[in-house]
């Protein structure tokens, strides 16, 4: 099935588009796009490692499945790491 | 409220909008284009969001600050495109009862914001080379 990526900042800039269209076999899961991603656009394969993949305006692991027309999205993140689900630091509550 | 634009922010606009009786203390963030970074010195800058992702962060970071603090009113706006040197690229302005609690928040806010909202920053040095700044994203 046909997959539209939204590419951002750095990960946009090395394809020269705002957005690519992969062609997966069914069933698809966020690691098989990113796989695809890598093989088929060789100057984002250094940075597929530790991009956000975004479905659906989250972030997503790799073993989520991507359906038909999801909102689909490659977010570069700050390097150091694996990518991590969206969390809020802990913060003390002020009594005052 | 929380907004993305691509026009100049009106800080002080922001700041009287979340002013209320009710409050004790009103507590607003500006980050603005800073041109030295050490010796270098920066260009152009500009940020690009991904527009819906953004919003839905900015969202509940804004309710996850309600939920934690005692928030009378909040406004979260963010500038995206092209910024000259000093000018404002997001504001956060919360108003609280007590002036404790609105340091908190609002240094809660332009920090969680940093980290976990999509938008970045391209900055391009006056000696031409060029540097993303990316969120931080958990």
């Amino acid at each position: 099935m046909p997959v539209t990526v939204r590419l951002f900042a750095i990960a946009r800039q090395r394809v020269g588009r705002a957005s690519v269209v992969l062609d997966l076999p069914e069933p698809v899961t966020v690691g098989d796009l990113r796989r695809a991603l890598a093989a088929e656009h060789p100057t984002l394969a250094s940075l597929v490692p530790s991009l956000l993949i975004a479905v659906g305006f989250d972030h997503a692991d790799d073993d989520q499945p991507i359906f038909s027309g999801a909102d689909i999205a490659v977010i570069p993140v700050a390097s150091g790491g694996a990518p991590r689900r969206l969390t809020f630091p802990d913060a003390e509550r002020s009594d005052r | 409220m929380i907004e993305l634009t691509e026009s100049p922010i009106n800080h002080a606009a922001l700041t009287e909008r979340v002013r209320s009786n009710l409050a004790g203390a009103v507590c607003t963030f500006l980050g603005t284009v800073r041109e030295m970074t050490d010796d270098r010195q920066t260009a152009s800058l500009d940020y690009e969001a991904y527009p819906e992702m953004a919003v839905n962060k900015l969202a509940e970071l804004e309710a996850e600050a309600r939920r934690r603090w005692p928030v009378i009113d909040a406004a979260i706006v963010h500038r995206v495109g092209q910024l000259g040197l000093g000018e404002v690229s997001v504001v956060v302005a919360v108003s609280c009862p007590h002036r404790d609690e609105a340091f908190e928040v609002c240094r809660w806010l332009i920090d969680t914001l940093k980290e976990v909202v999509p938008i970045w920053k391209r900055e391009v040095w006056a000696d031409g080379a060029e540097e993303w700044v990316h969120p931080r994203l958990g």
